[in-house]
């Protein structure tokens, strides 16, 4: 059936996007002397750690053939309500920042619930759904802070975002989910309802239950990259994370997880934030102006999918 | 006018025409009857274009019928009234008239034009439905001869009823057969196809019997009865090999009383024992799947009652139904059935996956083992339990899909169509295994189209009719001829 294809095609298809990424690492040492520094790829984390712990959650929302814009303004209401929370004078320093922490995550993933309610009880496309939430959460944000950063937090919040500590918090995110979607009932569940949501259904799962938890774990680690952004900029941005659910969207397809449910890999979620992040990275090193470097990322983006699409009909 | 010749369509599996030949004259009108999976609706999709057949000729007014092709296939004069209409319910009755070949003046449209030239086809139907009406406003009945119109404004010369008297109530029965008639008188060439015999001999000139994919026979309908019909219908030879029955029959597991799910049935009574297999006839459509689906939480009931060993079975979805030890293996099995992504082994634990948890975590070496097991005592012949299940023939994933099942401690499996599809090795191992674990204490329910096997296999048949449960034939007293006769209406009527 598929033996007519050529070899050259389904192998890269295959380990397509492993091989993008060798590839882009190749041109761009070559290219740029101080790309491949320690130090450089360093930053290169630094930058898109935000997108790949946002990507993770949306990879499990991917899987279950849904989508979840809400992400970029569930980023800032965590952001910002964590911010709120440290700033408030009260107990020990850690004490306060854990609380903080723990407000953003948990008003995200309230957020992320809503999302699966209106998903599972009022029977909603997630677009819809996630669409309005999208800009209702934005709207309370700036309502909320009369659109002003919180700042003048105290300086040990700012410790969250040094040195190997997000990117260390982005791993476990990574083994985590990896975890919870291969190895657990809950993750093989999610598999099974994005390939086909009635067979799920009749297999005996509880479809909306699943659904209410990718969404609501899908908010929730937006809210842990908003905290961690916060941490970043050491204060609370009203307009954090604007545009971070189309870059997540982008990181989990060009890491090979198909639209259509059912398909895909949290590994390969990291490894398209990574070709993303350093192409962007290898690019500003080249000094390519950022509107060019816009459409190079959506060059990829095509170049992606249309590989995904010979595995989906090597595979039918 | 239509003459086909030779027309043969093979599928997986399945030899759906073989060399048919079937004639049908201008100012006729031809029935065409057969039991569900005879090859009628095989031949009508090659008529209309949808199927391209491996072999044979179709001449309509002696010149050959582009093959395989929708569009050429309506233009050739060929149009094809479906029992679900294929009208646009948010479009007027005259936008589907001429959808596909609007009138247009300077490029635009010309509704006025169009309105007037719809209403004088539908005139000529009889009917004086307003043109400018949305289609969705309109009654079942007038959409059917909304229908009709458009096929006359394509200038049809074939057309072709694949059951049309499904869903119409009987004054708009005999409002379609007037206008069948009307079309007869006009020189049209007409295939009639139903289930419901009474209104073969109502209408048709001729009839002609389609079997397991074969022409059985031709003749005119004033020179046969009801009976030859049914003859001709069922008498095949068994093909399969049914293992013996040992005959059984417990306590009764499953008791259904005035059973509902409005508006897929309406009425369904009957009992299932442990260890006995029951079986469930019926014509496509006759409300038996949503049975089924009821029984298993896949739909939930309106009214009546159902009990499993004296308890209400009052499920929530189809997890509570497999709690309860209640089993529904789909006839749609690549479509609601296996999980195409997952591999074999995902397929057949998927729906038992908390067993093999440990410490919150699956435990693979566990759920493999427990994968494995399965496929050999269900006979999953598969290179390894990790090949995608989507790579397995049909035969091997109705067994995985039985095993998925059976890794639940049930005791009511209802099979719906558990042989659709499969080939006859294949056949042989369901039936065994069916047996097996109906001698294991299961009750078992299969709803099957296929009459030989419903009555090789089952201990009793219920017999279903337009959403209803009209009878029940014992193993003894059960044949062919009388299922069909129930399931079509004949004494019961």
């Amino acid at each position: 059936m598929n033996a007519r294809r050529p070899n050259v095609l389904r192998i890269l298809a295959r380990y397509g996007i492993v091989v993008a990424l060798l590839i882009e690492l190749i041109v761009f040492s070559w290219a740029s002397e101080p790309f491949l520094t320690l130090e450089n790829q360093a930053n290169v984390m630094r930058q898109i750690f935000e997108i790949a712990i946002i990507a993770a959650g949306m990879t499990f929302v991917i899987l279950t053939a849904g989508i979840d814009l809400s992400v970029g303004s569930l980023v800032a209401a965590a952001g910002v309500s964590c911010a709120a929370v440290v700033a408030i004078d009260f107990g020990t320093l850690p004490l306060r920042i854990a609380a903080g922490c723990m407000t953003g995550v948990a008003v995200a993933a309230a957020g992320g619930l809503v999302n699966g309610l209106v998903i599972t009880v009022m029977r909603l496309p997630p677009f819809v759904a996630t669409l309005a939430m999208m800009t209702i959460a934005r709207g309370v944000v700036l309502h909320a802070t009369e659109s002003r950063t919180i700042s003048g937090l105290p300086e040990g919040f700012a410790a969250l975002s040094e040195g190997a500590t997000p990117i260390a918090i982005m791993l476990v995110v990574f083994i985590g989910s990896w975890l919870v979607l291969m190895r657990t009932v809950f993750g093989r569940h999610v598999y099974a309802v994005g390939g086909n949501a009635e067979a799920a259904r009749l297999c005996g799962i509880r479809v909306s239950r699943v659904l209410l938890k990718v969404y609501a774990i899908s908010g929730a680690l937006a809210g842990l990259a908003g905290v961690l952004g916060a941490a970043r900029l050491n204060s609370g941005y009203p307009r954090a994370g604007e545009l971070a659910e189309l870059d997540a969207i982008a990181a989990v397809v060009v890491g090979g997880a198909s639209l259509a449910g059912g398909r895909g890999s949290i590994w390969g979620t990291l490894v398209g934030a990574l070709v993303i992040g350093e192409l962007n990275n290898g690019l500003s090193l080249l000094h390519v102006e950022h509107f060019s470097k816009k459409i190079v990322v959506g060059v990829v983006l095509v170049l992606a999918a249309f590989l995904d699409r010979f595995r989906a009909e090597g595979k039918s | 006018m239509l003459r086909i010749r030779g027309l043969s369509k093979q599928y997986p599996g399945v030899l759906a025409l073989d060399r048919v030949d079937f004639e049908v004259a201008a100012g006729e009108v031809h029935a065409l009857v057969g039991e569900n999976g005879a090859g009628k609706s095989t031949l009508v999709k090659i008529l209309g274009g949808a199927v391209e057949p491996d072999s044979g000729d179709v001449a309509l007014a002696g010149r050959r019928l582009p093959l395989g092709s929708p569009v050429a296939a309506r233009r050739a004069g060929v149009a094809i009234i479906y029992q679900e209409f294929s009208l646009a319910p948010e479009l007027s009755a005259a936008e589907n008239i001429f959808l596909g070949r609007e009138q247009t003046r300077f490029g635009l449209l010309c509704g006025r034009t169009m309105r007037d030239a719809a209403r004088a086809v539908l005139e000529r139907l009889g009917c004086n439905a307003d043109p400018a009406a949305r289609v969705e406003s309109l009654s079942v009945g007038v959409r059917q001869q909304v229908e009709i119109a458009r096929a006359l404004a394509f200038d049809a010369r074939l057309l072709v009823f694949d059951e049309p008297s499904a869903t119409l109530t009987d004054q708009e029965l005999s409002r379609l057969f007037e206008t069948i008639r009307q079309l007869r008188a006009a020189g049209l060439a007409i295939i009639y196809i139903s289930h419901r015999l009474e209104e073969i001999f109502a209408l048709a000139d001729r009839v002609t019997v389609l079997r397991d994919g074969r022409h059985m026979a031709t003749a005119p309908v004033r020179e046969v009865d009801r009976a030859q019909l049914i003859r001709w219908m069922v008498g095949r030879d068994l093909a399969e090999e049914f293992p013996p029955r040992a005959g059984a029959g417990g306590d009764v597991a499953l008791e259904v009383r005035g059973l509902a799910a409005r508006p897929y049935f309406h009425e369904a009574t009957f009992d299932v024992r442990r260890g006995e297999i029951v079986g469930l006839a019926g014509l496509v459509g006759a409300g038996r799947t949503s049975l089924g689906l009821a029984l298993g939480g896949g739909i939930r009931p309106t009214e009546g009652t159902a009990m499993l060993d004296d308890r209400p079975m009052d499920f929530g979805g189809p997890w509570d139904a497999l709690d309860a030890g209640v089993g529904y293996l789909t006839e749609d099995r690549k479509g609601r059935g296996i999980l195409e992504f997952l591999s074999v082994a995902e397929n057949i634990t998927i729906s038992n996956l908390p067993a093999y948890r440990l410490f919150g975590l699956l435990a693979e070496g566990r759920r493999r083992a427990a994968a494995q097991e399965s496929c050999s005592r269900f006979r999953v012949k598969t290179p390894t339990i990790d090949r995608p299940i989507r790579t397995l023939s049909g035969g091997n994933q109705q067994k995985a899909l039985l095993a998925r099942l059976m890794l639940r401690p049930l005791k009511l499996l209802i099979l719906d169509e558990p042989t659709r599809g499969i080939d006859v090795g294949a056949k042989a191992e369901v039936y065994r295994l069916m047996n097996a674990l109906a001698a294991g204490g299961l009750a078992v329910l299969m709803i099957s189209s296929e009459l030989p096997e419903l009555l090789g296999m089952c201990d009793r048949i219920v017999v279903m009719r337009e959403g209803r449960t009209v009878g029940e034939l014992p193993r003894g007293a059960a044949t062919q001829e009388r299922i069909m006769d129930l399931a079509t209406g004949g004494s019961a009527a």
